[in-house]
């Protein structure tokens, strides 16, 4: 079946089959490998993506669901012109990942907070991040690089 | 190596950005999760439903007619090929012969088209099995009469690196056994003061590197080509050699990004088995694992430990014995080695005049044990480090103040024939204590404890590397250790730009390809700062002496009239930078300076263990008397590591193995129930999350310059695991005075000790 949706600002239309997922559209079927696949239950939040703004785990969101709608992977995030998003800046001003894994889910799930809430504080940031895991930080680290994107992206919008 | 000042620094030890930080956060960072070659096949894997079977027969003819099947893999075809590998042992056939020997055991692959084909093809494969009884448990495995994994002996891997004898297979199901004796244990307990005994018990552990298992293989004429997930390519080539029958130049393997190890891809995993579907199938093929299936692929050995400690009347302990079981599962991977190290690490980081260690590493119908983060350590530190505190509480004695009494001393040879102390544990428990306000008693509900260790680090010393400077003065680092995420790609490269005296943005490293970087044993054991570390330093001087008898040569002077400055040489008021030499000595502005370094077992690496990796934890932790439930509120983290090439990435290391080593001691473990494994998947396999993360979290690193890597330093990156899960059970003795020697302590598990108490 052909689906066509928005993919980081773009129309798409891509190929699929009913049971694709669209982490498997995704990477396999428009080599944007970004999205990352671990645990493949919707536990683990490697392959968090926005649908319409919102987080989703596309390791078991079927393709089709998306027709029509708006997917931003990390692909997606940088600026325009190339440069880094205040929240990637962030990740690597805190040092907020090793093995980088996780990080693209853990960004998106970054964006979806911060879009919602701008300035959260150590208890929101907790439990909105509470679904995905890293194995590499602690964790600290990747708190630390949030309240500094959400610093950077307040100044920037006071600008 | 000690002789720069810290302070004279302008790369190394300093919080550079990691060198991959830009690739990983806009999702370009290559993983062979993401390759795909043209033409390329996939496989999938039938696995074993029994625990220990005969296979009586398998039919593979259904699933290989299939529409867009290649190739079906079973041991009934695969002539040609050495089925057995194993760098210790060579007991692991690629896919099963004849019998299988845990539930989850590969029995066949296909090879199709896509991954969806090949996995509905599996189920046309028709296996025919007769069951035999398994054995669970070390007991279990030891008991008379008991099933027997292995019927025959086996040849010892080439690369073994441990000292012992192979003893797998030797009419029973040890798969190794380590000794360690000096002094007269006996005698020390019948005089001691006083004397704790207890049997502690360290879980089967799942390391979830997020990225499952994950590899490519492509055989043609060259040779083998693949690209792997693994830790150790130089490693896993070997064991490829003896699969194929091929000569070393023609197997490569090709690590990019490796999306987490913790030691779980040391060695080889699933690499000859794509290899002989790629030979098989006569196309590239990829085999990517499922978290479900890594988890069925490796584990830590579990440890049961009988442990007894001794102290005489001044509060000096005189004695240790241990008598371990390790739960090495089917196969002997790197277990040998566990054993080995899980002996000398038993011993702790303490001064002690009398000890005695036996270990066994038996062989089970489980999922084959291997390298887990810190490997040996963390299983026998948990007994030991409880047993400390258990101690200093019997002769009332406060815990801190004991183990600052009895630690080894800089410069002390604590432990008989081994490199004489290189860390400094009395500042490092100091800082800890400092950080955990010690001397505050903590509110009601709360308990805190401090713990050490130290490991013998750094694996076996061989190393080499090749340095290309370039006629630009721009640099190609040529090294064989891997970017696991731990940042060897940024500290290796700063070292290069410290010595070369050229900008850290100009110089590149190429990696872990054996076709082309030069033979690094691995990268584990918190080894490459160490030994790549040192290699790359001394490719950069082998490098800058070239270049100055080059300058020389230009200035027709003698090369002792040179002076090397930042980024070049000097004489008098003539200055070459390295790219002026390079270019007039070539007469062309192109060409190269290649310097290498081989480091072996010998100069400062003659003596065993390369470093003594070392480490302090402290936690407090709250605990719910009406839940069972603990929540570590406190955290600190003090990393012995010489000199931090990079400060930020050091602690990024001892708060990741720290929260590993949290989730251990409170809720990780692999649960079998009969011959299943029951948590196989991450939605029961428990991991620490944000929500764990404690709350307050002080991370320290001690720079004393003491090793004998690169400037002074040691590795880190384990050792904060290791103190992790007996901190949990000593703080909450000291919160509840309720003594758990199981981990992980789970609410239930406390909250049923806490009801036997009342």
């Amino acid at each position: 079946m052909k689906l066509s949706f928005l993919l980081n600002g773009r129309p798409t239309e891509v190929d699929c089959e009913a049971q694709e997922t669209l982490a498997e559209v995704l990477r396999a079927r428009l080599d944007l490998t970004g999205t990352k696949v671990s645990c493949e239950v919707q536990v683990c939040g490697a392959c968090t993506v926005l649908v319409d703004g919102l987080p989703v785990s596309a390791c078991t969101l079927l393709a089709y669901e998306v027709r029509d709608r708006s997917v931003l992977t990390v692909e997606g995030l940088a600026r325009p012109d190339g440069s880094l998003h205040p929240i990637q800046q962030a990740f690597i001003d805190e040092f907020a990942f090793q093995c980088g894994f996780c990080t693209p889910g853990m960004i998106m799930a970054t964006k979806a907070l911060l879009d919602d809430n701008p300035k959260p504080t150590d208890d929101e940031i907790i439990h909105f991040m509470d679904g995905n895991i890293c194995r590499c930080t602690g964790y600290v680290p990747i708190v630390r690089a949030i309240k500094r994107a959400a610093a950077q992206i307040q100044q920037e919008k006071g600008k | 190596m000690s002789a720069e000042k810290k302070r004279d620094f302008q790369i190394v030890n300093h919080s550079v950005p990691r060198r991959d930080g830009p690739a990983k956060v806009t999702g370009k960072a290559v993983y062979v999760s993401d390759v795909k070659l043209p033409a390329m096949a996939y496989a999938k894997v039938l696995r074993s439903p029994y625990a220990h079977a005969k296979i009586v027969s398998i039919d593979s003819a259904k699933a290989a007619a299939r529409p867009g099947v290649y190739a079906v893999l079973t041991s009934n075809d695969l002539t040609g090929l050495n089925l057995y590998y194993g760098h210790a042992v060579k007991d692991h056939p690629l896919i099963a012969v004849d019998k299988v020997r845990y539930a989850g055991e590969p029995v066949a692959a296909v090879v199709a088209q896509d991954e969806r084909t090949a996995f509905e093809a599996l189920e046309f494969i028709d296996v025919k099995y007769d069951e035999l009884k398994a054995v669970l448990t070390p007991k279990e495995a030891l008991d008379k009469g008991a099933a027997l994994l292995h019927e025959r002996t086996f040849e010892a891997g080439a690369l073994r690196g441990f000292e012992g004898e192979v003893a797998a297979g030797r009419g029973s199901n040890i798969c190794q056994e380590s000794h360690l004796k000096w002094g007269d244990v006996e005698a020390a307990f019948a005089r001691a003061a006083a004397v704790v005994e207890g049997e502690y018990y360290f879980p089967m552990a799942y390391a979830y590197a997020m990225e499952p298992y994950v590899a490519i293989a492509e055989v043609s004429d060259n040779g083998v080509t693949i690209y792997s997930s693994a830790q150790h390519p130089f490693m896993v080539r070997h064991d490829l050699t003896t699969v194929f029958k091929l000569p070393v130049s023609q197997i490569r393997l090709i690590v990019p990004f490796v999306g987490g190890g913790y030691g779980s891809k040391s060695y080889t995993k699933i690499e000859p088995l794509v290899a002989a579907c790629a030979w098989k199938a006569q196309r590239p093929v990829k085999l990517q694992l499922s978290v479900e299936e890594a988890m069925l692929t490796t584990r830590s050995d579990d440890a049961l430990t009988w442990m007894r400690t001794a102290v005489d009347a001044h509060g000096k302990i005189i004695a240790r014995q241990a008598r371990i079981y390790m739960n090495t599962g089917a196969y002997a991977e790197n277990s040998p080695l566990v054993c080995e190290k899980a002996t000398n690490r038993t011993v702790g980081p303490y001064s002690i005049p009398n000890v005695q260690i036996d270990t066994y590493s038996v062989y089970t119908n489980t999922v084959p044990a291997s390298s887990y983060r810190g490997f040996g350590c963390a299983q026998v530190t948990m007994a030991g480090e409880s047993q400390i505190d258990e101690l200093a509480t019997k002769i009332g004695k406060d815990p801190y103040e004991f183990r600052l009494a009895n630690v080894a001393k800089p410069g002390e040879e604590f432990f008989p024939k081994m490199r004489p102390f290189d860390g400094t544990l009395k500042q490092d428990l100091e800082i800890a204590a400092k950080a955990l306000d010690w001397q505050q008693t903590p509110p009601k509900g709360h308990g805190k404890s401090i713990g050490c260790s130290t490991s013998d680090a750094g694996a076996y010393p061989l190393t080499s590397t090749v340095i290309r400077v370039h006629a630009d003065s721009s640099v190609s680092i040529l090294t064989g250790s891997t970017e696991l995420g731990q940042g060897s790609h940024t500290v290796i490269p700063q070292i290069v730009a410290e010595e070369l005296g050229v900008p850290f943005e100009k110089v590149r490293v190429v990696a872990s390809d054996t076709a082309i970087t030069p033979y690094d044993r691995s990268t584990g054991a918190s080894r490459t700062t160490t030994l790549m570390g040192r290699a790359v330093l001394e490719a950069s001087r082998e490098a800058i002496e070239q270049m100055v008898r080059m300058a020389a040569e230009l200035l027709k002077i003698k090369t002792d009239a040179i002076e090397v400055v930042r980024g070049g040489v000097r004489c008098g008021e003539a200055r070459l930078t390295w790219s002026e030499i390079i270019s007039r000595y070539y007469g062309l502005p192109d060409g190269e300076v290649i310097g290498r370094a081989y480091i072996r077992k010998a100069g400062d690496f003659s003596k065993p263990p390369v470093f003594w990796e070392t480490a302090c934890t402290g936690v407090e932790i709250s605990v719910d008397e009406e839940t069972g439930l603990i929540r570590v509120e406190k955290l600190a983290t003090v990393g012995d590591v010489g000199l931090a090439i990079n400060p930020a990435l050091a602690e990024g290391q001892d708060i990741g193995a720290a929260t590993m080593g949290m989730g251990v001691g409170l809720f990780e473990e692999l649960v079998y129930e009969g011959p299943q494994l029951v948590n196989g998947s991450i939605l029961d396999y428990r991991v620490p999350r944000f929500s764990d993360m404690p709350r307050q979290v002080e991370m320290h690193l001690v720079e004393n310059q003491d090793g004998v890597g690169p400037y002074g330093a040691k590795g880190g990156g384990e050792a904060s695991l290791n103190s992790m899960p007996s901190n949990i059970a000593n703080a909450l003795y000291n919160a509840t005075g309720v003594r758990i020697r199981r981990v992980p302590l789970t609410p239930e598990k406390v909250w049923r000790a806490l009801k036997e108490r009342q």
